[in-house]
């Protein structure tokens, strides 16, 4: 056990390297970077030696392994750099954004969640059969729809037409309604998708057959065997629906211009401004990373029965 | 119960081609219905609309649907239908730019991986690992700050995404079929590696990595649309899907048809895109 944990934790570390050199080659390796972009332009009026200069400032002049280095050590102690653009450092960006993605996100991922178990649900109590194939077809058409348009729907519906939400200056709970859904219905789908196909392989087993042999009916038997049993598996997707998240958020707060992680993502890469491009990306493979490690190595103590085999969840 | 359960895996199991034409289901005659027309406006735009996709009529803006423009026009009386046909080139061009790349990149990287082993194999697949840490989006946009902006670019970014997934699902193709008795034959027999793969492994494991490619072709399609809303895609008189959307974003109080309308057609590719890898095989993992 003690191996595999330790092999686990190793491989998640290498991940992580790996993200951060890639996406240090990627991002500070540019031909025209921010610094070029800022204090290029023409109405700035500086001469090339004044140029040179503050790329001397920010360390754009040194070798790249020198640079790599430094970059490393800083990301190590909590300094993710300065944004160009900006002019103040990337932690304090990430700082003042954080709070209103975290809050979008938490609260799209709970509505989420009961759409996800109203959906699983009502597929598995409807009777009629053309109703049910609705149903659980519904998460494919949700994957399929471009979450920037569904924005623009919902804000066309709800405010436009129905006029329920108001769109010149809303409340704040008004403002969060159409971003929320717009992030939840993405989100849900790959949930229920997940969930739908694991209750009917918990309802094929066995011991299904025998509960409902000994008498007990059919909701009784969803409800207190299939859902512990089929709940379970939606965890390994725990992490790939943290990206999906942080992804939705930047189309989300694009389209309701809000403002958060998602909008400071959308700037970086308008101005090249890579060191909070750079952050954003190494946080979100550590998280990713994070998450997935610890459902892997929460997962035999949660199913006993993969105790003893360990490495089972890769 | 048992009974439900059991057609629904008879209609998910891959059977035999002829059993499988002989009676295909609606939705999946729907959707290649969907595809081939989307082909056809790609292929001759001008047999399918009968405006122009970029220059607009004076005195024709914002007329809602009727017989004349079917979809309406827009704020600079260009019919929203025509943009839509002419768009199609440029959406579907850019998925097939971003399959292809993921695809050979992907699956070589893949083979490479599950036929090698050892450290090889570790190294790949850490590799891959980490591209699947960082959200898709995220990777993507990475890209295009190194690649720049324009229709290629995003079509390879997006492509460039998908790689981890190709690859991931090639090895363990390759993992399988490797293990199987007439692999090991084929070896015994006096084989070499590359001659084997080529024979026995990639021919059994292309089911399965086609299947995958469908369901990526709608996955490209929304992730460039989505890339070119956020305007990183072509510049705006091209009538690319995710573009038309966002241009008429500001008209939403007034055109509800310059959204709903391109919006409406990627969601029908997309899920036709779905239904179509569903139906070639078991989808991705």
């Amino acid at each position: 056990m003690a191996r595999y944990l330790l092999g686990r934790v190793g491989q998640a570390l290498a991940v992580l390297a790996l993200t951060f050199t890639a996406a240090f080659l990627l991002l500070q390796v540019l031909p025209g970077d921010a610094i070029m972009i800022k204090f290029m332009s023409p109405d700035m009026g500086l001469s090339a030696d004044q140029i040179a200069e503050i790329r001397a400032s920010y360390g754009a002049d040194r070798p790249l392994w020198e640079r790599y280095l430094t970059t490393v050590g800083n990301f190590l102690t909590g300094n993710f750099g300065i944004s160009i653009q900006a002019g103040v450092p990337v932690s304090q960006q990430l700082a003042t954004n954080l709070p209103s993605t975290l809050l979008l996100a938490s609260l799209a991922f709970a509505a989420a969640l009961i759409l996800t178990i109203l959906l699983a649900t009502l597929s598995n109590m409807v009777g009629m059969e053309w109703l049910r194939a609705g149903l659980q077809s519904l998460p494919s058409l949700f994957v399929s729809v471009p979450v920037f348009w569904l924005g623009i729907m919902l804000i066309q519906i709800f405010s436009f037409q129905l006029g329920l939400v108001s769109v010149i200056s809303p409340g704040p709970v008004e403002k969060l309604v159409l971003p929320v859904l717009t992030l939840a219905i993405p989100i849900s789908a790959p949930l229920a998708q997940i969930l739908m196909r694991n209750i009917d392989q918990v309802l094929a087993q066995p011991f299904v057959a025998v509960a409902r042999a000994k008498g007990a009916s059919r909701n009784w038997v969803l409800w207190r065997h299939v859902a512990r049993n089929a709940i379970m598996p939606t965890l390994t997707i725990a992490g790939v629906l943290f990206g999906e998240l942080l992804a939705g958020a930047v189309v989300t707060e694009a389209v309701f211009g809000l403002s958060g992680l998602g909008g400071l993502t959308y700037q970086a890469v308008g101005n090249h401004d890579t060191a909070v491009l750079q952050a954003i990306v190494v946080i979100s493979a550590l998280a990713f990373v994070t998450i997935n490690l610890i459902v892997d190595l929460l997962y035999p103590v949660l199913d006993p029965r993969l105790g003893t085999k360990g490495g089972a969840a890769t | 119960m048992t009974a439900e359960t059991a057609t629904g895996t008879m209609a998910d199991a891959p059977g035999r081609w002829t059993t499988r034409f002989k009676r295909v289901p609606v939705t999946l005659a729907l959707a290649w219905a969907v595809v081939f027309i989307v082909l056809a406006w790609a292929a001759l735009p001008s047999l399918f609309a009968g405006y122009s996709g970029t220059e607009g009529v004076p005195g024709e803006q914002l007329r809602p649907p009727s017989a004349e423009h079917v979809l309406g026009t827009d704020g600079l009386g260009r019919d929203v239908y025509a943009r839509i046909v002419y768009g199609a080139r440029h959406s579907l061009s850019g998925a097939f730019v971003a399959v292809t790349v993921g695809l050979i990149l992907g699956t070589l990287l893949g083979l490479i991986a599950g036929a090698r082993g050892g450290w090889i194999d570790a190294v790949i697949m850490r590799l891959v690992d980490s591209m699947l840490a960082v959200p898709s989006l995220l990777l993507s946009l990475s890209i295009i700050v190194l690649l720049g902006f324009g229709t290629i670019n995003v079509a390879i970014a997006v492509g460039a995404v998908s790689i981890a997934r190709f690859a991931r699902l090639a090895r363990s193709e390759v993992v399988r079929v490797r293990r199987s008795e007439y692999v090991e034959a084929a070896y015994g027999s006096g084989g070499t590696f590359w001659a084997v793969l080529y024979r026995h492994v990639l021919p059994n494991s292309l089911t399965s990595v086609i299947a995958l490619a469908a369901l990526q072709f709608g996955s490209a399609i929304l992730a460039i649309s989505t890339l070119g809303f956020l305007g990183y895609g072509a510049p705006p008189p091209t009538p690319e899907w995710g573009l038309l959307i966002a241009e008429g974003r500001n008209y939403l109080s007034r055109a509800w048809w310059l959204t709903a309308a391109p919006g409406l057609v990627v969601v029908l590719v997309v899920l036709s895109a779905d239904r179509i890898s569903k139906a070639l095989g078991r989808t991705a993992p």
